[in-house]
């Protein structure tokens, strides 16, 4: 470990890497504080120009510093204007907005980018010794196992999606299936799905399809309803004047951080589950554990209430990388789109990836401790500055961001109907997101199509059928995971809703 | 019908066509020699078809029913009227024509169109501030674009490229 450690740091620390961890952290800051645009748009729109650096590990850094600044600038909008421009950042407005209100906005910025800090090393650390030790099991695998891993992956994402929305999470992730096996797939050489259209030879491109599910419809959001990208009681009244905390302070948040900076980890790594569902549950664990007049302050203007979620979805956000690097297999849309990334840039993740091209996973570790350290020394004394972006009017923010959505599409195709399908899938999107469909399912749908198809087929043909879901055990048992993953919350839903009619008959 | 069935009636549609598809024009065109593999261009797409058809079959006989109460959408259907659908839908017409006039135009000028009148339908009425803004964004992406990406974009119009 301390020999991969190494090679990291001397990977992360040349001029050109440092330069990308600190211009990725502020970019990521700077728009994921616009309100609506969350961290999957930007990596999306960033996407393109990772990918004409042309090293992996130079894009991976970059991508992963956009990454944490665009939740760092989430909280700060949760903090300073109640507008949570990520859904993992919105339990750091329940407490961040009404301390802001008390004149202490320095204060919950402060706290919420130690604890930021804090659960992003802590997180590091548990990435550093957790990844290579499943990597070593993943190297065992087989592609029938690594075909019912990835339907575990998938079965995990639609069981989270909440109640009443697994068939609508399963059918997004079937649809994202069956778009990727359109066109000419590298395993049969043969045209599918195409209808006679040239521009479809190629299949679908991921960007463009990640610009479509999320950049803009949230974009059209903005649109639709001002109300999403107005500041609620104005900017002014929440000026940032002392970031300082005092040593007691720090005291109080200390075990806090420690405690949902482990549970943040650990949620991150499971599929599906994520930095918002830790951040939540954080707040909660947290507020349920405080002492009496502690659980008063909490929605009030608690430091407990910053330091807690955003400890846990930073954390969360390290975590979610162990299935991404170690599997290949990525746990929710952020690490879909990452994963998009590397497989555009010729790496393929999964337990050789630790073999095969070690340096990258050790310098994407050193860079994520670098970009929450860049963080905590540059970009909290900036953001007094970086927050003047709140202020640009929609009139000229919403023309920007469509701009640079049809550009992230344009420029890695070079191909004016790539603009065009944009617009269109962006349509379907939004409609989806009116009906309440979940749409990370069907991007990662998307991107494990073409990886869950070859394994499947190479175990069709190692097995000549069927054979090997029941030949091998470990793929019998993967499977029957993934039946009982999404068969519970069905089977819990409808245990709930009888006991409730039963109640309602009693009465 | 709410929305969210009438969509799972759309996909439901789709995973037919695609079926039928795998299930009765694929197969046929396979070459003899790879019938004999255990796995067709079509065993995939087949699988997926039956799944896609069987959830959005429960969507839309509303097998699945949420518990407790429904949360708020982010945008209200009912009330469609109140939010700004024909600012939305004129942006959206605004990006097809800047998707089929940039390469005629080239990017320089459909971008300067673009974000002009972008911010005029969202109700902007400064025009020198625009003009300059859109002017000054145009340039600078297409220089950042061209000369630190490296990647190519034709900057002007067709007639002035030499065709």
């Amino acid at each position: 470990m301390l020999e991969g450690l190494l090679m990291g740091l001397s990977t992360a620390f040349t001029f050109t890497n440092i330069l990308m961890v600190i211009g990725g952290c502020l970019i990521g800051t700077f728009i994921g504080m616009l309100p609506g645009l969350g961290p999957m748009s930007i990596i999306a729109i960033m996407i393109p120009i990772a990918i004409t650096i042309g090293d992996p590990a130079t894009a991976l850094i970059l991508l992963a510093g956009v990454y944490y600044g665009a939740v760092f600038g989430g909280s700060t909008s949760s903090i300073l204007i109640n507008a949570p421009g990520v859904a993992s950042t919105v339990a750091t407005s329940f407490d961040g907005y009404p301390l802001a209100r008390k004149g202490q906005a320095g204060k919950a910025l402060t706290v919420a980018a130690v604890s930021s800090f804090a659960g992003g090393t802590i997180g590091a650390i548990l990435l550093a010794i957790f990844a290579p030790a499943l990597a070593s099991v993943a190297l065992l695998f087989h592609s029938s196992e690594y075909f019912a891993l990835m339907v575990v992956g998938l079965s995990a994402i639609a069981a989270f999606a909440g109640t009443g929305q697994v068939s609508k999470a399963l059918l997004m992730t079937f649809l994202g299936l069956m778009m990727a096996t359109v066109g000419e797939g590298v395993l049969f050489n043969m045209p599918r799905f195409t209808m006679g259209i040239m521009d479809l030879q190629s299949g679908f491109g991921f960007i463009t399809l990640a610009m479509a599910m999320f950049a803009l419809p949230e974009a059209i959001y903005l649109v639709l309803d001002p109300k999403r990208s107005k500041t609620e009681g104005g900017g002014s009244s929440n000026e940032i004047k002392d970031l300082r905390i005092t040593r007691a302070e720090g005291r109080r948040i200390a075990p806090v951080i420690g405690r949902q900076s482990l549970q943040g980890f650990f949620i991150g790594v499971l599929p599906g589950a994520g930095a918002t569902i830790a951040s939540f549950l954080g707040y909660a664990v947290e507020r349920n554990i405080a002492s009496k007049e502690e659980q008063d302050e909490f929605g009030k203007g608690s430091i407990k209430g910053i330091a807690a979620p955003e400890s846990a979805n930073n954390a969360a956000c390290t975590g979610s990388f162990v299935p991404l690097l170690t599997l290949g297999i990525p746990g929710s849309g952020t690490t879909a789109i990452l994963l998009g990334a590397l497989i555009a840039l010729n790496v393929s993740p999964g337990p050789r990836l630790m073999v095969d091209e070690p340096q990258i996973f050790w310098a994407v570790i050193i860079s994520m401790y670098l970009g929450n350290l860049v963080l905590l020394i540059l970009n909290l004394p900036l953001i007094p500055y970086i927050a003047k972006v709140l202020a640009v009017p929609r009139n000229y923010l919403i023309p920007f961001i469509l701009f640079f959505t049809l550009m992230g599409a344009y420029i890695g195709q070079n191909n004016a109907t790539e603009l065009l399908i944009l617009v269109g899938f962006g349509v379907v999107a939004t409609a989806f997101r009116f009906a309440d469909y979940p749409l990370a399912p069907l991007l990662i749908g998307f991107i494990l199509g073409p990886l869950l198809e070859n394994n499947f087929s190479r175990a069709m043909q190692l097995y000549d059928g069927m054979a090997f879901i029941w030949e091998r055990p470990m793929t019998l048992g993967l499977l029957g995971l993934a039946v009982v993953l999404v068969v519970l919350p069905s089977y819990r839903q409808r245990r709930a809703r009888l006991r409730a009619e039963g109640v309602a008959d009693g009465d | 019908m709410a929305l969210d069935r009438w969509i799972a009636f759309f996909i439901l549609l789709l995973c037919l066509a695609y079926g039928y598809a795998a299930f009765f024009t694929m197969d046929g065109l396979l070459p003899p020699i790879m019938k004999r593999s255990p796995i067709w261009p079509s065993s995939f797409p087949k699988v997926l078809c039956i799944g896609g058809i069987l959830m959005s079959l429960s969507i839309l006989l509303k097998l699945e029913k949420p518990i407790g109460a429904e949360k708020s959408p982010d945008i209200d259907l009912t009330r469609l009227g109140d939010y700004n659908v024909a600012q939305a839908v004129m942006l959206l017409c605004l990006m097809v024509a800047y998707a089929l006039l940039l390469r005629p135009l080239g990017f320089l000028a459909s971008t300067f169109l673009f974000l002009t009148i972008g911010s005029y339908l969202l109700g902007e009425r400064r025009y020198g501030l625009m003009v300059l803004v859109a002017a000054l964004a145009a340039g600078s992406v297409w220089w950042l674009v061209d000369s630190v990406l490296g990647i190519f974009l034709s900057p002007l119009p067709f007639f002035m490229n030499g065709g």
